[in-house]
């Protein structure tokens, strides 16, 4: 069965405004999900990296003054969404004392290429990352040619009166070639 | 269209039938799907279309299954994974079919890709559905890497880490993107929801709507036969569709085989089968703080992973250029492929890219294969004399060149061996690195198997609080430099021995330990006082000339000591074969006995001073090893003989101790062997 079109001006305009009407209608309603639903995705860009400052360490005592890193947790209350821990290890440093120095270097232990977990090499005098095979030196420096387009990430340090080494823990951005903070 | 005239005469089922076919017009749908006609006949060449959707649907069926006992987030997701592989009856097998299909599905995706690049079946008119079907190959893509995290153990947390690092290279957008997947600045919950929502959600949704639009342009064009036809045409139903689902068995056997394979070879070789070890692997729990060096993405994407080396020296360029420009250059080349393929040249350009792809990434996998396991088909001793002069020099390259009388020859012959031999030594940390993964694994599922359950915290808190995985880590990072932990007949102990600068606490508390610092012949040694202030002190003394008067000590004395320490320490060893009663009765008298061991050490009722010698009274025990390992220089322990230990638990006021309450509990409780243990011996 067909229409017979009386009118067909007025038809294919009142059609035109139809169709428009109905792409309209149905658009709007789809977008109010459609925008919530983006909203809500886009929630984790709002979240920062709460800077933790300086955390305690360890004693400055317990670090042989013989240019050899040693590696110490880090330890701070955490908080992911909805749970807090206290306490946790929320990543490690390296620390270490140059002959005869009373000043403590602080490295990072996430590898700059690609965020995996760098490992002392005790014999070789050296840092080697498991993953890509970056090589540091104590001093964290890049042993070229390397993977990695930075040197190991170095933190803030410092001793408080007591001797307590406090660190400035701080996640970068890895692959670049600058040291730009996550938070 | 069926007539009342025709159902006259037929079953009821036939009559049903019918009905349905007038209110839907079922058979023709049916007809229409089954007799498509094959130009040229059935071939093997054009099953793995079919293998595909058959592997997708086999995913479906599994992953609905495994979602139904799967538990997203920080604290659940490896629990429940847990308990799928372990507990639940067949969720070893279901998981092991949707891991390795998985896997399945990548080769398939390449052959089936290989054969349509090779037929050219991209040319006009089916440009579009070989776009969609490289849409559907990154999707595939997109849900093994999402896959990979769920799990949330340590092999898919530092993997995936590694992969979300590299999105984050992406220009501009980056770090919104990184943030966006990540779910927040750090990997927490929202990274599992996350990639849950896309693995089962986003990307399989997708992935159905981008394949009915795949078939239904391939019903559209017809199958694009290999020229020239010799044969008659078939049909789909059933030459063709016999060959696909031949083959379709044929992966499924594959992949069943896989899972079954070593409960075959338990079997015939009569070993128990657990079936928690079969199928796919589950790792120790995701832990952030504990550096994970096995990490390697899984097999498919090795050859992404080892690209990234090659790209060594070139700074930041070389990761974004082999992690973003080059596969994006690869796949922009795939999509041209159609409009590349008009010209009989460009058709051949496009085998000879995809082949070359294909085997660039064998070779690549290859690689980064050969790196990790040189050190299974490598000579390290042909090395020996390498790594002595390495040793010797200090790696000094002035020095190096001095031992080899500065012949340029030997230097460059010593320095591509010294390479090599650094390959050797990685391959040897990596396979090391994989063997403590498997060791943590299995304690881990050993622990989450306790009758008291995993604690609402999560797996993680049980592993952390273990003093067997946690006792050797912190006793190598707080003790291990000064004092061994080597079983003394182990063929490489002396060598561990004088190196070390204190006693051996292997078993220490044990009555071997005290037998040993008992014996003249062990007490000076390296094992025990030899390397400290105490090799000429007044014990060493006592045990070299009194203990070995046999009218002032019989052996049966000593071995009454022996038994009386032992039995006070309780360790593990004594707890399983405790120590004869009487015996400790008479050890016990001798100990406090004032003219005897109580002459210089507190023990029992006797009345000697603290502050001289170390406090025999809970000797061993938890309490006492905690103390001392706290602060040696308290009265109780060595007062002011101590010799170089530091006091691992105790700080200035407000200061943090180097080591914390915690873990001074897990070394004590790992020295003394206290750790849960299963009780059928599992």
């Amino acid at each position: 069965m067909s229409d017979t079109p009386t009118d067909t001006e007025t038809a294919g305009r009142r059609t035109f405004f139809t169709k428009i009407a109905a792409v309209a209608a149905g658009g709007l309603a789809t977008l109010a999900p459609l925008a919530a639903g983006v909203w809500m995705t886009l929630d984790p860009l709002r979240k920062r990296a709460g800077t933790a400052g300086f955390l305690p360490v360890t004693d400055a005592a317990t670090l042989p003054d013989n240019g050899m890193p040693r590696q110490f947790p880090v330890i701070a209350d955490r908080v992911d969404a909805w749970t807090g821990f206290t306490a946790e290890p929320i990543g490690a440093v390296y620390l270490r004392r140059e002959k005869g120095s009373d000043s403590i270097e602080a490295l990072s232990a996430t590898c700059p290429h690609a965020g995996c977990f760098v490992e002392l090499d005790a014999r070789d005098r050296c840092f080697r990352c498991p993953c890509h095979n970056s090589v540091f030196t104590l001093d964290g420096g890049i042993v070229s040619p390397s993977p990695s387009p930075r040197p190991m990430d170095s933190l803030e340090c410092r001793v408080d009166a007591k001797g307590g080494v406090e660190v400035k823990w701080e996640n970068y951005y890895s692959g670049i070639a600058e040291k730009v903070p996550r938070s | 269209m069926s007539s009342p005239d025709a159902s006259r005469g037929r079953g009821i089922l036939g009559q049903l039938a019918d009905f349905l076919d007038d209110r839907t017009g079922y058979r023709g749908l049916l007809a229409e799907a089954l007799y498509e006609r094959v130009p040229g006949g059935a071939r093997w060449r054009y099953v793995w279309g079919s293998t595909l959707v058959f592997a997708f649907i086999t995913q479906v069926i599994t992953g609905l299954v495994l979602w139904s006992s799967y538990s997203a987030s920080g604290q659940t997701a490896w629990e429940s994974v847990y308990y799928i592989q372990h507990e639940m009856a067949g969720g070893w097998l279901v998981r092991g079919i949707h891991h390795f299909m998985a896997q399945a599905m990548v080769v398939l995706l390449a052959l089936h890709l290989m054969q349509v690049v090779i037929d050219g079946a991209y040319r006009a008119p089916r440009e579009v559905n070989f776009w969609l079907g490289l849409v559907l190959m990154t999707l595939v893509l997109g849900m093994a890497l999402t896959g990979y995290l769920l799990p949330w153990d340590q092999k898919g947390y530092w993997a995936t880490r590694v992969a979300t690092n590299l999105a984050g290279l992406v220009p501009f957008a980056g770090p919104a993107i990184q943030q966006l997947v990540v779910g927040g600045s750090d990997y927490g919950h929202h990274t599992l929801t996350r990639f849950f929502a896309l693995h089962a959600g986003f990307l399989p949704a997708t992935l159905v709507l981008f394949l009915v639009v795949h078939l239904t342009l391939f019903r559209k064009h017809g199958l694009c036969a290999k020229q020239p036809i010799t044969k008659p045409d078939g049909m789909f139903w059933p030459d063709q569709l016999l060959k696909d689902t031949v083959a379709m068995l044929a992966v499924m056997a594959v992949v069943l085989g896989v899972i079954l394979l070593p409960a075959m070879r338990a079997m015939l070789e009569g070993r128990p089968i657990d079936p928690g070890e079969l199928g796919a692997e589950l790792g120790a729990p995701a832990d952030p703080a504990q550096p994970y060096a096995a990490a390697r993405p899984e097999w498919y994407f090795l050859f992404l992973f080892q690209f990234l080396k090659v790209f060594e020296g070139w700074g930041a360029s070389g990761e974004f250029f082999g992690a973003i420009v080059v596969p994006g250059l690869v796949m922009a080349i795939m999509f041209l492929m159609p409009i590349i393929g008009r010209w009989k040249l460009g058709h051949r350009f496009n085998i000879a890219f995809t082949l070359a792809i294909l085997a660039g990434a064998g070779l690549l996998t290859a690689m980064a294969l050969n790196e990790d396991y040189a050190a299974l088909w490598s000579d390290r001793a042909a090395y020996a004399d390498v790594e002595k002069l390495i040793e010797e020099t200090g790696n000094d390259p002035a020095a190096i060149a001095t031992a080899l009388d500065h012949d340029e020859g030997k230097i460059a012959d010593f320095h591509r061996r010294a390479r090599a031999l650094e390959k050797i030594r990685r391959s040897e940390a990596f396979l090391a690195a994989v063997q403590q993964a498997k060791q943590d694994a299995h304690r881990a599922v050993e622990l989450a198997g306790r009758p008291e359950r995993i604690p609402p915290g999560g797996a993680l808190e049980l592993v952390r609080a273990d003093p067997e995985s946690q006792g050797p880590r912190l006793f190598a990072q707080h003790c291990g430099s000064c004092h061994a932990h080597v079983d003394p007949d182990d063929p490489g102990a002396e060598a561990v021995f004088a190196k070390s600068s204190a006693a051996n606490l292997f078993g220490f508390g044990s009555a071997a330990w005290m037998r040993g610092l008992l014996d003249p012949a062990q007490v000076a040694g390296p094992a025990y006082f030899g390397n400290t202030a105490h090799a000429e002190g007044d014990m060493v003394n006592f045990v070299t000339e009194d203990l070995t008067d046999r009218d002032e000590w019989s052996e049966a004395d000593i071995d009454a000591v022996v038994a009386a320490m032992a039995a006070g320490a309780m360790t593990h060893a004594a707890a399983v074969s405790p120590p004869d009663a009487k015996l400790v009765e008479r050890g016990r008298e001798l100990v406090a006995d004032e003219a005897r061991c109580g002459g210089c050490h507190h023990f029992g009722d006797n009345e000697t001073e603290l502050g001289y010698a170390p406090d025999l009274a809970g000797w061993g025990g938890r309490e006492w090893l905690v103390g001392i390992i706290a602060d040696p220089i308290h009265e109780r322990f060595y007062g002011e003989s101590n010799d170089r230990m530091p006091s691992f638990g105790v700080a200035e006021e407000g200061a943090m101790p180097a080591m914390s309450d915690e873990e001074i509990g897990l070394v004590a409780d790992w020295l003394r062997g206290d750790w849960y243990r299963p009780a059928t011996g599992k």
